[in-house]
């Protein structure tokens, strides 16, 4: 019978890794809180920076990884430690061992409302990042459904670069998914002045800058550098913006049919308690640590435990995959080494 | 009426609902890189006339897009056209020409 | 705007505020500026509540003023609230009730201050003992005299003779509240509702039987700012902000403005007098600007005093549509006469502004 290991979460990192782990011959469980595979990703509608549909992306995924165990709608109940093996007691009464557990748990997303000056959940035309990507998916909105959009805005790092909400870290891939939700706006609505406030445009990625430099020329966006320091309600309903413009030096205000919410990507909170039974160290910002950040990300101080994905830090999804690739051949040559 | 010895103070704050941008576009349609600006600096750096009069084409455009025309323009006044700053431009904006492109632009009234 | 969002917000942030006895301090400014305000809200807490509420005469200024305009230096300000603090020891107190705004700040910041420097209120303590040989406890409890009022708006609402609404059409009145800035945005925890969304005054207009209004300048300073009033040369600076909120709030016609603050009430009232002269604008329905009142006197109005006796003659802004619509009846001869029917002498009117 095929060595068994444990996925702990089954968002794309977890699914590549079982896909990866399936193809060098071990079998993987999967253990997903949800009713459902994909995490946020699934959520999503298009990936920057070529347009990708993200149901493609899950797809493959789901179908790359059939072969494994999964166990939706299930937590981890307990775990034993009995010398070099796991025994681990799920919520739906299954008890596994296992030599390696693989933490694909992610990420969460900043709550907007925790910001009280956004007015996220009090002004009506205030939205995140991930309604408007659940509006793309074509679901109602009726904060976006046949509005008249003469002008949107975005707010970049919510809860992100912020000490005040706690977390200190770069949320990472918002700077890009502002200006890809902004030319999608802009798409949607020709007429719209758009606009991006954010403090560093942070565009790393492979095309990023191209993208930006599109969204600037072809789609007539424009960036202010400065953070959104208050949001208000006009008697129409629309949203008053203020900010400064640090490149002038100026306040400057603006009225909005729509403003965005860059909510950040932050630990998730859920861990504590799986991470608590297996006692595994958080790192300054609240994701696991890893025993090293340039050589070892993959690997956690406990022996057989290994980290994939956004469990670390923010990542984009290219990076989450290749790192599930990397925990997969990680956990291949251990259990080489180890026979 | 006022015999207070004060008065309400202007606003210098920037109020986007009112900014007119149709000249802007008009630039943007023979000029598209206007709006590629990344607010690098390198432009005022190098600027001969920077340090005597504050002229930066970064903030020429930024003013030109925020309905501040009045403040673009005292600082254009200062230009020189020696080209250094399209030299200097990471993103390859011809500012040279585009500073000329502004002052045709935005002078049309004066000229007829 | 979604009610439910900030009923949220206002879940999260509710402070403890003791039932009884009270140590009070009075304001250094608002018994000349709206003189019925405090003696409305020892009348409300002795008489109405039959609350044990005590002052003392040797309370002097917080140092809050000048610590705001900046001339003297923190540790000054902390030796003189550590003599209120002996003198509210040495009354058998522990409750501590603020009717400044910026008191309130003012003794939030300095317990704050003690409780992360401990060094600091011990060096306080000697420097008092060496000025005047007094010793102290912090209080218990520390509340702004709006807390009280909030915390006991019902039973207002229970003994009021009238409420907010447009005797008329029956439509709730339209109330504008404003926040002194040094009630919750130094330190959110410590006001009710938090400095966002507020709901200390708001609380008591839903209550009273008004809507309140949220306008896009809600947060925005009155204008006062200590040094922008106070330096002649800056006072454009005031002006132009407490016109920035009316200019705000025009949309939503407001009927009234009442305010938790020594210095809001009277800039958003006085101010509109001057822009009156200067813009030739004002800002309430035919010519008249919009009534600023304070909480203690709109508590009044609405038990049932005698407008006169609140001392609403002094508000430079005519009330008189405001009583009219809500249906409180009064004299229009005895507006200038005090205490006794003594004459107070009939002001000058201005042009600019209607007034009686």
């Amino acid at each position: 019978m095929n060595e068994i290991i444990v996925i702990v979460g089954g968002g794309i990192a977890g699914m590549e890794a079982a896909s990866q782990l399936i193809k060098l011959g071990y079998s993987p469980i999967i253990i997903e809180k949800s009713d459902r595979l994909g995490g946020h990703v699934a959520k999503w509608n298009r990936l920057f920076p070529d347009m990708t549909p993200a149901k493609d992306v899950v797809d493959s995924l789901i179908a790359s990884c059939k072969d494994a165990n999964i166990f939706l709608n299930t937590e981890i109940y307990s775990v034993n430690r009995l010398k070099d093996r796991y025994n681990i007691m799920l919520s739906n009464g299954v008890s596994i061992s296992a030599r390696h557990i693989l933490m694909t748990t992610g990420f969460k997303l900043f709550e907007a409302s925790k910001k009280e000056e956004y007015g996220y959940g009090i002004y009506n035309q205030v939205v995140t990042n991930a309604d408007l990507e659940h509006w793309f998916n074509g679901n109602a909105d009726s904060r976006m459904d046949g509005s008249q959009m003469g002008a949107v805005g975005f707010v970049h790092c919510v809860g992100s670069r912020d000490e005040k909400a706690r977390n200190s870290q770069c949320s990472k891939v918002c700077c890009i998914t502002a200006i890809k939700q902004a030319i999608e706006m802009k798409e949607k609505f020709p007429d719209a002045e758009i606009y991006c406030f954010y403090m560093d445009l942070r565009l790393f990625g492979k095309k990023f800058e191209d993208f930006y430099t599109k969204a600037q020329r072809d789609h007539g966006i424009h960036f202010i550098r400065g953070r959104v320091s208050e949001v208000g309600e006009n008697i129409e309903g629309k949203v008053i913006v203020k900010a400064e413009d640090t490149l002038l030096g100026k306040p400057i205000k603006v009225t909005l049919d729509l403003l965005v919410l860059m909510s950040g990507m932050v630990c998730n909170s859920e861990n504590a308690k799986v991470a608590s039974m297996l006692a595994l160290p958080n790192d300054s910002d609240g994701f696991f640590m890893s025993t090293d950040n340039i050589m070892n990300i993959n690997s956690s101080p406990k022996k057989g435990i290994h980290y994939a994905g956004a469990c670390t830090g923010p990542k984009t999804v290219p990076e989450t995959l290749a790192e599930a690739r990397a925990a997969a051949l990680e956990i291949h040559t251990s259990i080489k080494e180890q026979q | 009426m006022n015999a207070f010895g004060f008065k309400l103070s202007p606003s210098s704050a920037i109020n986007l609902d009112k900014a007119d941008r149709s000249k802007f576009d008009e630039l943007c349609s023979i000029e598209p890189d206007a709006v590629r600006c990344m607010a690098c600096g390198s432009c005022s750096a190098t600027c001969p006339a920077s340090g005597f009069s504050g002229m930066s084409v970064r903030k020429v455009l930024l003013c030109l897009q925020r309905g501040k025309e009045e403040e673009a323009f005292k600082m254009m006044s200062a230009c020189m056209l020696c080209g250094k700053c399209t030299m200097v431009c990471p993103r390859g904006i011809n500012t040279r020409h585009l500073i000329l492109s502004v002052s045709r632009i935005y002078n049309k009234e004066e000229k007829k | 705007m979604i009610y439910q969002g900030k009923q949220k917000i206002w879940s999260d942030y509710q402070k403890e505020i003791p039932d009884d006895h009270w140590y009070y301090v009075r304001s250094c400014i608002r018994q000349n500026f709206f003189p019925a305000s405090e003696k409305m809200f020892m009348e409300i807490c002795r008489n109405v509540l039959g609350k044990d509420i005590h002052e003392n005469e040797h309370h002097t200024t917080c140092g809050g003023i000048a610590y705001h305009c900046d001339t003297i230096p923190q540790e000054t300000v902390m030796t003189i609230v550590a003599r209120q603090f002996a003198l509210m020891t040495e009354a058998g107190y522990e409750n501590y009730v603020a009717s400044c705004i910026t008191s309130f700040g003012n003794y939030t910041e300095i317990l704050e201050t003690w409780h992360e420097f401990p060094e600091l209120e011990t060096k306080i303590r000697e420097l008092l003992w060496k000025a005047c040989r007094k010793e102290f406890k912090k209080p218990k409890y520390l509340a702004h005299s709006s807390d009280l009022i909030y915390k006991f708006r019902n039973e207002i609402a229970e003994k009021a003779k009238f409420r907010l609404v447009d005797k008329e059409t029956g439509e709730p009145l339209r109330v504008v509240e404003h926040i002194g800035c040094h009630y919750a945005k130094m330190f959110p925890s410590k006001g009710i509702g938090g400095a966002e969304y507020p709901y200390v005054l708001a609380g008591m207009i839903e209550s009273w039987g008004g809507n309140v209004i949220d306008y896009p300048e809600r947060r925005h300073c009155c204008g006062y700012g200590f040094r922008q009033y106070h330096v002649k040369a800056n006072r454009g600076y005031s002006i132009s902000n407490t016109h920035k909120k009316f200019e705000s709030m025009e949309p939503y016609k407001p009927d009234m403005i009442i305010t938790n603050c020594p210095g809001c009430p009277y800039f958003l009232d006085r101010w509109q007098y001057v822009i009156a002269e200067m813009e030739g604008k004002t800002y309430g329905q035919n010519g008249f600007g919009i009534p600023v009142l304070t909480y203690e006197e709109l508590a009044g109005l609405v038990l049932g005093y005698d407008p006169w006796d609140l001392g609403l003659q002094l508000h430079q802004v005519a009330v008189e549509p405001l009583l009219d619509k809500i249906g409180i009846e009064y004299n229009p001869e005895d507006k200038y006469k005090g205490v006794d029917k003594k004459d107070l002498m009939r002001p000058e009117l201005p042009s600019g502004i209607k007034c009686f």
